[in-house]
């Protein structure tokens, strides 16, 4: 199949940037990252700089191959990353627009590359639990309700990524913040330490720029893991708890 | 009271505020839309003329329009600081590129949908309210009330034959109706209100509010320049 791809090229974070048009020749049945990198190739072959795009695990979990591709995170698919989307969904002749998150707080460092250490900030800032607790229990060793458990899996099965936040019209960070708070939190390893990490994430997430969630449902719509909005209604209601109601927290 | 300052200038704060005074100021359109229906009343006024009278009279009540000022004025500060902080947030660069999302119109535009109503509201109150405040309303007597009463329902029925001034109001209510479409279920959802038992009550109660109340609010006018 033939395609025209109308990538973001930025040569740093000084760098105005601008949309350049390459053709690329693709089959079906690679993944939008192997394209990617048969264009690169194409682009080397004719010594040309290649287009810089982050990529790692390419099986889903790693959060790093970030490109927004026709206006949405990760591609037109719901509930995949980058490196899950294939070719067979797009047509041949198709024009396919690739640009990098667009977030103040995620600057862009090379064409689709952006530093998003701001979020690494925010886990340094209480995504954490500060005592060992071992190695992984044994499965009925303490016992968590069902629901509970799974409320946590969904909320930790947060990749990092932030399409949430390239997706807000806001570029808030508040799905991936309170996916973060509640995975831990929801757990009795978690809960100790849970109004302290409430309070210092949200002052972190607020210190890095992020704007404020207005409760459009962008972001549930775009992340690759469909965590729910219903974690930020958590979040707020256990900042709320933090606040006025902890006898735990500061 | 160094935690309640950081409380509410925190992002979730912020957004407290919008819910608690949006919340608010929902509950008064209830009460001013059950008033401003005895404008419907076929009694050459009566009925509403004693009503605005008790409105303005009753210390209880004049005191809550006090705080009813303060919360619109809150809303309308704190919701334009959200809006141009999440303007900023979004940094220079737009995307050349934007998919239809499921994030509807009026939850992508509340900001722009608020000044609008804000903007009404400055007409509104300019037609009705202000000129009630300076006595520039003539008066009727009407037996049992020791004074002479101002003639609101003059007024209004004068200013409702104007059809321009009838279309202004009727697209004020499809703006205030857009802008609670998004806002009444979002306020639950910002003050950490949302569960499966009751979520999917509140946004059908949300959606029935914002067509029903502005849609009550708008017939008067209607009613007034086509029966009146």
């Amino acid at each position: 199949m033939d395609l025209i791809l109308k990538v973001w090229r930025q040569k740093n974070n000084k760098d105005n940037g601008r949309f350049e048009n390459y053709k690329v020749k693709a089959n079906e049945h690679m993944s939008f990252l192997e394209m990617m990198d048969v264009l690169n190739e194409d682009l080397l072959a004719k010594k040309e700089e290649p287009i810089a795009f982050e990529h790692d695990c390419r099986e889903g979990i790693c959060g790093s191959c970030n490109m927004v591709i026709d206006g949405r995170p990760h591609g037109p698919n719901n509930g995949t990353t980058t490196c899950q989307l294939h070719m067979r969904f797009f047509k041949d002749g198709d024009t396919i627009t690739v640009e990098p998150w667009r977030v103040k707080a995620f600057p862009v460092i090379k064409d689709l590359v952006v530093d998003r250490s701001a979020f690494d900030r925010i886990i340094q800032s209480g995504g954490y639990i500060s005592v060992n607790t071992g190695q992984a229990q044994d499965a009925n060793a303490i016992p968590i309700e069902k629901d509970l458990a799974g409320q946590a899996f969904d909320a930790a099965t947060c990749i990092g990524c932030g399409a949430c936040a390239a997706a807000c019209p806001n570029a808030s960070a508040m799905l991936f913040t309170s996916a973060k708070i509640n995975h831990l939190g929801l757990l009795p390893q978690g809960e100790v330490e849970h109004s302290k990490r409430v309070q210092a994430m949200v002052t972190q997430m607020d210190e890095e720029g992020f704007g404020m969630c207005s409760n459009t449902g962008a972001c549930e719509v775009d992340c690759p893991k469909e965590i729910s909005i219903s974690n930020i209604a958590l979040m707020n209601r256990s900042y709320v708890g933090s606040v006025f109601g902890s006898d735990k927290g500061s | 009271m160094r935690w309640l300052i950081n409380f509410l200038s925190s992002s979730l704060g912020q957004k407290i505020i919008m819910s608690l005074t949006g919340l608010f100021l929902i509950s008064f359109l209830t009460v001013h839309l059950l008033g401003n229906l005895s404008l419907l009343s076929d009694d050459g006024g009566y009925t509403f003329n004693t009503y605005a009278y008790f409105m303005t009279h009753n210390p209880l009540i004049k005191a809550t329009s006090y705080g009813l000022y303060f919360f619109i004025v809150l809303h309308a500060i704190q919701g334009l600081v959200i809006a141009l902080k999440n303007r900023m947030a979004r940094g220079a660069n737009r995307y050349a590129v934007k998919a239809k999302g499921n994030a509807s119109f009026s939850s992508k535009n509340m900001a722009l949908l608020g000044t609008l109503v804000l903007a009404f509201l400055f007409i509104h109150m300019g037609d009705f309210w202000l000129r009630m405040k300076l006595d520039w309303l003539p008066t009727v007597v009407y037996e049992g009330y020791a004074e002479p009463i101002a003639d609101l329902y003059g007024r209004v029925a004068m200013q409702f034959q104007n059809p321009l001034i009838v279309i202004a109001y009727v697209i004020g209510q499809i703006v205030l109706g857009l802008h609670l479409w998004h806002g009444f279920q979002s306020a639950f959802q910002s003050l950490g209100l949302n569960h499966p038992k009751y979520t999917p009550f509140i946004k059908g109660l949300g959606k029935a509010y914002s067509i029903l109340v502005p849609a009550g609010f708008a017939i008067i006018p209607i009613v007034h320049f086509l029966f009146k």
